[in-house]
């Protein structure tokens, strides 16, 4: 297992966000996060990243306990997050936001490598490598997101709702890239309201309800599990 | 708020236009008064502009620190005139106790001595420079960072708390002692007069009238602050840690999901600001040779005065808004009077906020997460 999260309970004040999650991802898998507005699925990846701190439970990734390791630390690991909303650096350039993607890497010929792979990926990025963060388009900001997130090499790709506010069109696009970057050889946890894209990519998925997980399982058997499909896939 | 309710002067700043009026004719009757003085006398008035540089430069290196780390953590850092004070202070020691500024003389007596000065002097500055930034490290960690999460105000009354603290631990008979000290040079002073070419003048002599005069002090204050200027826009610039001083300026989550480690970003921030006011604390002594405990309360606010003006957070801003703070103090206790010159100062202070709150080069504040 390369991630595993135990019965994760965070709050927000008194609100209790997190309400004894479990769930685990295997070396080479996309796994799919899935549930409405409110359900938690951002609070979950941000106390995997380290900037929440889990009232109880525990995060392990690669068999270690990371449940409070410093942010820094946990990207150093191997794990980075490609945030809800993409939040850019508007006031730096795309290769500055880039390079902040690279912040714990030391090895320069790495991180030239890297870039390139990065650029491959997303050539649109390299045309732009100039311009400021803040004046990309939005799904050129998406792909930013995440080429800066793998600017880190990580292990475990954290990617939360990267179709957010994208064309259809676009929407494809990004979903090709993710399976492409899992192709060569990058785990991925995958959250998302659009549920059919998500199932259409991921190996496995999980659904949260306020806090809760409800449902786990192959996503084939969820694309075709009527209460799936009713709640989110839009089906009657 | 319905118009009713505003006063007639929020109405004026409302109303765009007569807000730009106003600007517009306050501009020319600045402009208008200057200009009659510059014809009156140019000489006199080429005198007062050559003063203003050299405080105004002064101000800029003091209006950084402040500037950055309100960029950083939304703190107006009210203890930082009293980092410049201690960096005077630090200067005062190492020339006057220790000798600092001999010791390339000492060490290397092959030397020019002409070398051997600007070296000693530059150790000073440096010295002053790294006990202020470690002096700063220390407030932020003990003063600041348990503050981090609390209500901006806490952090606020807690910075006025440490300048108050800094000023009156400096009070202290064994201490800084509440007393004017004569501060030494760490090199002697030497004077030009500018009279159909650079003369130099004689100590003790007097620059024969309607002739501009100029020392090294001003070169010294010139070159060694646009040294730190270009040195500090290549950090902000093009280093590693300059970006995400940016960066974590822009967004402190992401930034922390990026792998920064913001807590030291910050405290390098308070460092940098810190060694340009402790570098500013050397040359205000050289230029105004005293020192005392309070002596970093008023430039200190003028700096800040001048981060306003130049749109706080904004670092070209800050360079921009003291040399204008520079000009229009000296022009004021030149042909007004001296007190005026605060005055003036404060003025600017409440003409920016009333007009424009977001100083020269500054934007709107955009509400962070
Ligand atoms: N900073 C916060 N303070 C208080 N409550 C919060 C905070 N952030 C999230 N919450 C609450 O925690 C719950 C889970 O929020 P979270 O952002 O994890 O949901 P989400 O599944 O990511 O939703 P979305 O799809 O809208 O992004 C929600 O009820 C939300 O209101
Ligand atoms: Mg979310």
């Amino acid at each position: 297992m390369l991630l595993e999260v135990k019965d994760l309970n965070v709050y927000y004040g008194a609100i209790h966000a997190l309400q004894g999650i479990s769930f685990y991802l295997n070396e080479g898998e996309i796994v799919t996060l899935i549930g409405a507005n409110g359900a938690g699925k951002s609070t979950t990846l941000n106390t995997i990243s380290g900037i929440l701190r889990p009232r109880s439970g525990q995060v392990f990734f690669e068999g270690k306990d990371i449940t409070f390791t410093p942010a820094e630390e946990i990207v150093r690991l191997g794990v980075c997050q490609s945030p809800e909303g993409r939040k850019i650096f508007a006031t730096l350039t795309v290769m500055e936001n880039l390079e902040m993607g690279a912040y714990t890497q030391n090895n320069k010929e790495e991180i030239q490598k890297n870039l390139e792979r990065v650029f491959r990926s997303f050539p649109r990025l390299k045309e732009r490598q100039n311009q400021l963060g803040g004046t990309l388009s939005g799904g050129e900001q998406q792909m930013l997101a995440i080429g800066r997130a793998l600017m880190s090499r990580p292990r475990l790709l954290l990617l939360d709702e990267p179709s957010m506010g994208l064309s259809p069109i676009l929407v494809e696009e990004i979903f090709n890239i993710i399976q492409e970057i899992n192709a060569q050889g990058t785990s991925i946890l995958l959250v998302e309201q659009n549920a059919q894209m998500a199932l259409s990519v991921a190996h496995r998925g999980y659904v949260l309800e306020t806090g809760k997980i409800v449902l786990e399982g192959d996503s084939n058997d969820l694309l075709h599990n009527p209460m799936v499909a009713k709640a989110y896939l839009g089906a009657h | 708020m319905n118009n009713e309710q505003l006063t007639l002067l929020q109405r004026i700043i409302k109303g765009k236009w007569i807000g730009k009026g106003f600007l517009a004719l306050l501009a020319l009757a600045v402009i208008w008064w200057v200009g009659g003085k510059a014809l009156q006398s140019p000489p006199l008035f080429f005198q007062q502009i050559i003063n203003g540089i050299q405080l105004g430069f002064v101000y800029a290196l003091i209006a950084l620190g402040y500037t950055m780390v309100y960029g950083i953590v939304r703190l107006i850092n009210f203890a930082h005139g009293d980092v410049f004070m201690f960096g005077a202070f630090v200067s005062f020691f190492s020339v006057s106790q220790f000798q600092l500024h001999l010791w390339p003389i000492k060490a290397l007596p092959s030397l020019p001595p002409a070398l051997g000065i600007v070296i000693g002097t530059l150790s000073v500055i440096l010295l002053s420079m790294v006990s202020c930034a470690i002096l700063a490290m220390t407030i932020e960690r003990i003063a600041y960072k348990p503050l981090r999460d609390a209500p901006r105000i806490s952090a606020l009354i807690t910075a006025i708390g440490v300048s108050f603290f800094l000023e009156y631990f400096g009070a202290l008979p064994f201490v800084f002692t509440p007393n004017f000290i004569t501060y030494k040079r760490p090199f002697d002073i030497v004077t030009w007069y500018i009279q159909g070419g650079i003369h130099r003048l004689e100590a003790g002599a007097e620059a024969p009238p309607g002739s501009v005069i100029f020392s090294n002090v001003l070169i010294i204050i010139i070159v060694v602050s646009i040294l730190l200027l270009v040195g500090l826009n290549y950090i902000v610039r093009q280093t590693k840690i300059g970006k995400a001083m940016r960066a974590t300026a822009y967004d402190k989550p992401t930034s922390r999901l990026m792998g920064i480690n913001v807590d030291g970003v910050i405290s390098t921030t308070f460092a940098i600001g810190a060694s340009l006011a402790g570098a500013a604390g050397v040359l205000y002594a050289t230029a105004y040779p005293q020192v005392v405990f309070w002596m970093g309360i008023i430039p200190g606010l003028k700096a800040f005065v001048a981060a306003v003006l130049g749109g706080i957070g904004s670092i070209p801003g800050a360079f921009v808004g003291a040399l204008i703070m520079g000009q229009a103090e000296v022009l004021s206790a030149g042909y007004i009077s001296t007190p005026m010159r605060d005055a003036v100062a404060f003025t600017i202070l409440i003409l920016v906020l009333l007009i424009r709150p977001t100083g020269i080069f500054g934007e709107p504040e955009r509400e962070k997460a």
